[in-house]
């Protein structure tokens, strides 16, 4: 007995030390239960932060494109008269972004902005020998660009610098081209302008698709091969908080006029899966505790009941309801704490095991490492306050304990 | 300077279970008792005669239907459970038929146990008092084991030991030899003896040993929740 242990503490564990076997079975339960509850929540962190990364780092927040073009009816109808009409929605021509370099210079002045790329997007043909293929040609400023979509994490060879003359293409179309870095290939434009352009990088974005399609050169060059000499077809902006960049993206639109989307409106499925997600981790993490719970709640209440007698005379000793409130719900606490020690080493072990050992066919982790000191914090402040709340019942229970039944048994 | 009110003071208390119900009993009728420093007292009965239901009212674990009740001269009527609490574990102490000591804690502890409930955190006070109580049960060699590790005389000194430990004004206990062999009965009987003329502790001791009875200063016999005979 230590001089600055109070006396319910003091009780609390000795009861919990001379029950052992129960101790050790409540404990092992308990830690099995943050064991899982700790893991899940590190798998979904980390995937959840794979597919964010993914999604943030391939596309900007938020973008800026002109509005669609609309036709206009010439006539409109006259008081009493009503006017028969087709509408044909116009074909969508490529279209520069009026007073782009106007808006550039507004966006880079906020400071909720990080980042601002003027881009042009255009269709093109990539002609090597016999073989053509289409592909989507994306001019660009390297600089400000590769700020917001990170192409140089994706690269596999070469580098990322362009200039007039060259081009990054993916994996697929350097395959299909049979080109690697520092051939050539012929670019046509819409307007059948040509251009040999240099292969300076190759990029896996992780699809075949897109590795197939998406290619990136110079600004000018694209503005060439566009036919849009001087115009870009959108402003790429990345905003400090990612998650509000659908409030940013309508206060642009209200301020230039022009059509903006936001990265969250663009992957709204994304969203309902992360959602969905979360919901499903949420729901059998939620089971787990309360399964956690109960058996905290079961252990105490046996106690409690093997304990009466000794509740009964500790009470007819002077010792108060709240004290003895107090020393079933520390066990209940102490418990939790233990439970949720063993059960952080357990799921934090079982993850770096599940990260090292589950990889892609070549090797590669499938989700980025992503385990918080946080979490372990956490689910050992949960894990007491858990244990403290399915102690709860059986303490009251045991405080209020009548001490001549108690001792009668 | 000694206390002139008594240690104990019943005025017609009265006890009566499920009161107003077809199942109405009443088990104590109007008792009048007195207790004083000092006193070294039996109380005897058949089984049912309301010993029981007495003691848990002395000991203030239960409370008269009718009657007052005073402590070295307080009136624990208006006492709630609480002060209750409070007072029984500064001025009763208790000696039970089956020990009752608490398993998890040495010998030591468990005397120690009603200072430690009053005052929360052990000091050196509180273990010195404890040992020299053991001492004086001969049981200083023993004060560092379980309770279970110890025969049921040993464990019945170290419930007096416990019972003693807060000094109280009063000890109440229960047959506290209805366990114990001829030779640790009268052990634990000298024991409390001893205490009582060294201390001038009062005993209130239920047994059903008209021997032991016999060695106290005063019998009182209760049949059917009435004192029939003081003497």
């Amino acid at each position: 007995m230590n001089s600055w242990t109070p006396f319910e503490w003091t009780a609390a564990i000795r009861f919990l030390k001379e029950g052992r076997m129960q101790t050790a079975f409540i404990i092992i339960g308990i830690a099995i239960g943050v064991a899982v509850i700790v893991f899940m929540s590190a798998l979904l962190t980390s995937l959840q932060s794979n597919f964010i990364s993914r999604v943030l780092t391939s596309q900007p927040h938020i973008q800026i494109i002109p509005q669609d073009e609309v036709a206009r009816p010439l006539r409109l109808a006259l008081p009493g008269f009503v006017v028969l009409q087709v509408e044909q929605r116009p074909a969508q021509r490529l279209r520069s972004i009026d007073q782009w370099q106007s808006i550039n210079r507004q966006l880079l002045q906020r400071n909720d902005i990080t980042d601002v790329s003027a881009t042009i997007s255009t269709s093109a043909l990539a002609i090597r020998g016999d073989t053509t293929q289409s592909i989507s040609l994306t001019g660009i400023d390297a600089d400000s660009y590769f700020r917001i979509v990170k192409i140089q994490d994706y690269l596999t060879l070469g580098t990322v610098v362009l200039d007039s003359e060259s081009i990054i293409i993916g994996t697929e179309l350097a395959k299909n081209l049979g080109v690697t870095v520092g051939d050539k290939f012929n670019v046509t434009g819409a307007n059948t302008t040509a251009r040999v352009l240099t292969v300076s990088g190759i990029f896996d974005l992780g699809n075949k698709g897109a590795n197939g399609r998406t290619t990136f050169v110079a600004l000018r060059t694209a503005q060439t091969l566009a036919n849009l000499a001087g115009g870009v077809t959108s402003i790429n902006v990345n905003v400090q908080d990612a998650y509000g960049a659908e409030t940013i993206a309508q206060s642009i639109e209200a301020s230039t006029g022009n059509k903006v989307e936001s990265w969250i409106k663009t992957n709204a499925d994304f969203f309902v899966a992360v959602n969905t997600q979360e919901t499903s981790f949420g729901i059998i993490e939620g089971f787990v505790g309360l399964s956690v719970a109960f058996g905290i709640a079961s252990v105490m209440v046996v106690s409690v009941i093997q304990r009466s007698k000794e509740i009964g005379i500790l009470r007819a000793m002077g010792t108060s309801q709240k004290q003895i409130l107090t020393v079933f719900l520390l066990q209940g606490g102490v418990l939790g704490f233990f439970g949720s020690l063993a059960g952080s080493a357990l799921g934090g072990a079982a993850f770096v095991i599940f990260h090292t050992v589950v990889r892609q066919a070549d090797g590669k982790e499938i989700f980025p490492f992503v385990l918080h000191p946080s979490l372990f914090v956490i689910a050992i402040l949960l894990a007491i306050t858990t244990g403290v709340a399915a102690a709860a019942m059986p303490a009251l229970r045991a405080a209020k304990l009548d001490p001549v039944v108690a001792m009668r048994g | 300077m000694v206390d002139a009110s008594p240690v104990l003071k019943l005025e017609a208390v009265s006890k009566t279970y499920n009161p107003g119900t077809p199942a109405e009993v009443e088990v104590l009728h109007q008792i009048d008792l007195n207790l004083q420093h000092g006193e070294f007292v039996a109380l005897m009965g058949p089984s049912g005669s309301g010993k029981s239901t007495l003691l848990n009212i002395i000991g203030l674990l239960d409370r008269p239907s009718v009657g007052r009740l005073f402590i070295n001269g307080q009136n624990t009527a208006d006492l709630n459970d609480g002060k209750l609490t409070k007072l029984r574990g500064h001025s009763i102490g208790f000696v039970f038929q089956s020990h009752f000591l608490i398993s998890a804690f040495t010998a030591l502890e468990n005397v120690m146990m009603p200072m430690l409930v009053d005052q929360r955190f052990p000091n050196a006070a509180m273990r010195e008092r404890a040992h020299a109580l053991l001492a004086e049960m001969d049981l200083d060699m023993w004060e560092d084991n379980l309770a279970n590790n110890m025969s049921g005389g040993q464990q019945q000194r170290v419930a007096i030991a416990r019972g003693l430990a807060m000094n109280p004004a009063l000890i109440l206990a229960d047959e506290p030899t209805g366990n114990l062999d001829t030779k640790s009965t009268d052990t634990v009987f000298e024991m409390m003896r001893r205490v009582n003329v060294k201390d001038k502790t009062t005993f209130l001791i239920v047994t059903h040993n008209l021997d032991l009875a016999q060695r106290c200063d005063r019998i009182i016999e209760v049949v059917d929740g009435r004192i029939v005979k003081e003497n």
